[in-house]
């Protein structure tokens, strides 16, 4: 939501400061006490603490354990090997087939995702009856656990007697193995993905669709515009800054994407398949530290995926920036 | 007011109370300062509890009292047993590790264990050999004592034989293949080719590598230690007959331990498996009320173990000499024929086999099978098997990829051998 708010307030008064300047930003002669002057960072100092404790130190530590050749049977023996991890990761078909599945999940899952969300967000928009309830249904997958949700979603595609297969073969269609096939199983992984968010979104757009003045779309209704072209030329546009915004949270939950593979990879699932044709980076993280005992070279799979978002990130940024400026123009 | 402050309080006292309780249980060695509280860790279901033991022991011994933690599954809980003995901290006094685990253990971090081959009470004779020597170090000392293994038999229906016109009891099935897995195949296409309809021979190739492989004393490694997984006559005789299973359409196309698995018991998919004692509780688990009296115990073409565990004591525990004798206690043949009755798990002690408890046990639901004669067989036969390094990682290279990719993904055996070579250099390369 707070996303939202600077680029909706825009048309609203470009350019006019505020009349009443709040009173605690009045700037005052007085010099604040030392203690005074300190209180908000104190305030803020548990957090940082924390972070410092349980972000930082693990981020730092993890960097100096990928420089070393470190095995979980005897983890307190490092061998510096300086980047090796990272160079071998460059020849490594394991670890690039893990970050091109990734990549390939990321973008079936979170593109229908964003774009049912934005309809779903649209239709719930208009006057519904019963509208409470179809919201909490909405939020409800997102309620649900990784691990009951994937679950279920591989009982309902198994091979043998799995539900879909099932209403396949009602249909005429031969049964998919959908855990042992190639797209079978991405598409089969990302369908949980989906289910599980979809929902999430819908409401985060919806709640930024209330933003929307509502005469725009009177207006364009007495223009003659369909409910289409209202979602088109309305919505969408207004709604630009939470589409990044979403955008970018699916990015990083798509690169860490993890539990929905293993669970539905079954016994083995850290492989992510029998030809590892669902394994992300996540569960070849898992399988090189937890599986394989390599830790040193787990770490260096884990800062590379950190490297991989900040480069995202950043590229992000400079595309982010390109549409401010031609605007303020 | 004054009465909900009345009731704060008079809910304040049993909250005090509780916490109290609570400090002095987390204290050591309790209130008296006499008691010696013993932790054991483990994971599955080991039945110490459920058999009553801990309750047994602190009976026999007032002063002590075990507490178990368990964690489900072993490989969340095998990982963190290496970290905690690691740091040094966070150990149980008494840990199990899995057979898969017991090699990485004792060759590695063996100093970090005591050695529990010259404990008061312990003598090498009461156990079966090769579960001696898989918990010895190369130096000589035995760090871990076994408790239940896991010698294989096959599980069959019987109501399926007798429609494909086999014979049904279970000397007469045992005889059928015995000596070669070779003939158990031949069975299968005996079998295939007078099935009943919707059912297959077996339920999975990956099962059957297993049971297959661990009939070889030398599989992965040989005696000297080397590695031998890409040529060791074990592992290419027990792939080419899961791969000869797969081309005669003798599989169910099953993994093990996946919920397709639990429901093709319960549908009664396929007519055998080759089962280990710790595999009965589950196949009468998921078959349910329907396969009660249909599945009968033969004993396999070969003598072999697969799976299996150990009690091993920690040098950074705190009460080393107590969780000794607890684990010396719990390992004697008495106490595993207990586990037995309880859970079928079979002990690793042959003082137990003639037990009567074990020597004349027979399950109904498996058709009154002696399955402890059975298996007690099993495991007299059973080679000394050369365990190394990396044993999990190298089972799940065949076992999760290459068996599946020709089984599962139709791929040949070729080009899954390879992706199985490829999967081990990878996993044993730090």
């Amino acid at each position: 939501m707070t996303a939202t708010a600077p680029a909706l307030e825009e048309p609203a008064g470009p350019g006019e400061r505020p009349a009443v300047r709040p009173p605690d930003a009045a700037p005052s002669r007085r010099r604040p006490g030392r203690a005074h002057r300190y209180t908000p960072y104190a305030f803020l100092a548990p957090f940082f603490l924390c972070f410092a404790a349980f972000g930082l130190f693990p981020l730092l530590y993890t960097g100096w354990t990928s420089l070393h050749r470190v095995e979980l049977t005897s983890p307190d023996h490092m061998e510096w090997v300086g980047a090796h991890n990272y160079l071998r990761l460059l020849q490594d078909d394991f670890f690039l087939n893990a970050l091109r599945n990734t990549f390939l999940l990321g973008v079936l899952s979170t593109v229908p995702q964003l774009l049912m969300a934005l309809g779903l967000a649209q239709l719930l928009h208009y006057r519904l009856r019963a509208a409470t309830f179809w919201r909490v249904a909405l939020l409800t997958p997102y309620a649900t656990s990784v691990a009951a949700a994937s679950l279920v979603f591989v009982m309902l595609y198994g091979r043998d007697y799995g539900l879909v297969n099932w209403a396949l073969g009602a249909a005429g269609l031969g049964p998919v193995d959908w855990q042992n096939g190639t797209w079978s199983a991405r598409l089969a992984v990302s369908s949980i993905v989906i289910w599980r968010w979809t929902g999430y979104n819908a409401l985060i757009y919806l709640a930024a669709l209330r933003a929307v003045p509502e005469e725009l779309y009177e207006s364009a209704a007495l223009d003659g515009a369909s409910r289409a072209r209202q979602f088109i030329h309305i919505t969408v546009p207004a709604l630009r800054p939470v589409i990044a915004f979403t955008l970018v949270v699916s990015a990083i939950g798509a690169t860490q994407l993890f539990g929905e593979p293993l669970l539905f990879g079954g016994a083995g699932g850290q492989k992510g398949g029998p030809s590892r044709q669902f394994q992300t980076l996540g569960l070849y993280l898992y399988e090189q530290g937890w599986f394989d005992y390599h830790l040193g070279r787990a770490s260096a799979v884990a800062w590379a995926m950190f490297l991989i978002l900040l480069a995202a990130g950043g590229l992000y940024a400079l595309a982010a920036r390109r549409p401010a400026r031609s605007a303020g123009r | 007011m004054r009465g909900s402050i009345r009731i704060r309080r008079a809910a304040l006292l049993p909250a005090v109370l509780l916490t109290a309780a609570l400090l002095a249980a987390c204290a050591p060695g309790g209130a008296d300062g006499r008691t010696t509280t013993l932790t054991v860790g483990t994971f599955g279901v080991f039945g110490y509890r459920q058999a009553g033991l801990y309750a047994e022991y602190e009976r026999l011994h007032p002063g002590i009292r075990v507490r178990e933690s368990v964690i489900e599954r072993n490989d969340v809980y095998y990982p963190q047993l290496l970290t905690h003995l690691a740091a040094g901290s966070g150990l149980a006094d008494i840990q199990a590790v899995e057979v898969g685990g017991i090699h990485d253990v004792a060759a590695a971090r063996g100093d970090l264990f005591e050695d529990l081959g010259k404990a008061p009470g312990v003598r090498r004779s009461t156990w079966l050999d090769w579960k001696w020597a898989q918990a010895t170090t190369p130096d000589g000392r035995t760090i871990g004592l076994g408790t239940d293994i896991g010698p294989v038999a096959v599980c069959y229906r019987k109501d399926y034989f007798r429609k494909a016109g086999l014979p049904t009891d279970r000397a007469a099935v045992g005889r059928l293949w015995v000596g070669d897995w070779g003939g158990y195949l031949r069975i299968g296409q005996r079998y295939r080719d007078r099935a009943p309809a919707g059912t297959v021979f077996t339920d999975s190739a990956a099962g059957l590598f297993n049971a297959v492989l661990h009939g070889y004393a030398e599989r992965y490694y040989d005696r000297s230690g080397r590695p031998r997984f890409a040529d060791s006559p074990a592992v290419r005789a027990s792939w080419e007959l899961a791969v000869r299973a797969v081309r005669e359409g003798l599989t169910a196309r099953l993994k093990q331990f996946e919920k397709p698995w639990d429901q093709a018991y319960a549908n009664g998919r396929f007519a055998t498996v080759a089962c280990p004692p710790w595999m009965l509780g589950y196949i009468k688990e998921k078959s349910g009320a329907a396969g009660h009296g249909r599945w009968d115990v033969a004993a396999a073409p070969r003598p072999a173990n697969w799976g299996g565990s150990f009690l091993t004591v920690p040098r950074a525990g705190r009460h080393r000499a107590a969780a000794i004798a607890l684990a010396t206690w719990l390992t004697a043949p008495e106490q595993q024929t207990r586990l037995f009755v309880k859970q079928a798990a079979i002990p690793s002690t042959p003082a137990a086999y003639a037990m009567p408890q074990v020597a004349s046990a027979h399950n109904p639901y498996f058709g009154d099978a002696p399955i402890g004669q059975i298996f007690a067989a099993a495991a007299r036969g059973v080679p000394t098997l050369v365990i190394g390094p990396d044993e999990q990682q190298i089972g799940s290279a065949f076992v999760d990829v290459g068996i599946p990719q020709v089984e599962q993904q139709g791929r040949s055996p070729a080009a899954a051998w390879a992706a199985v070579q490829r999967e081990i250099h990878n996993a044993v390369d730090p």
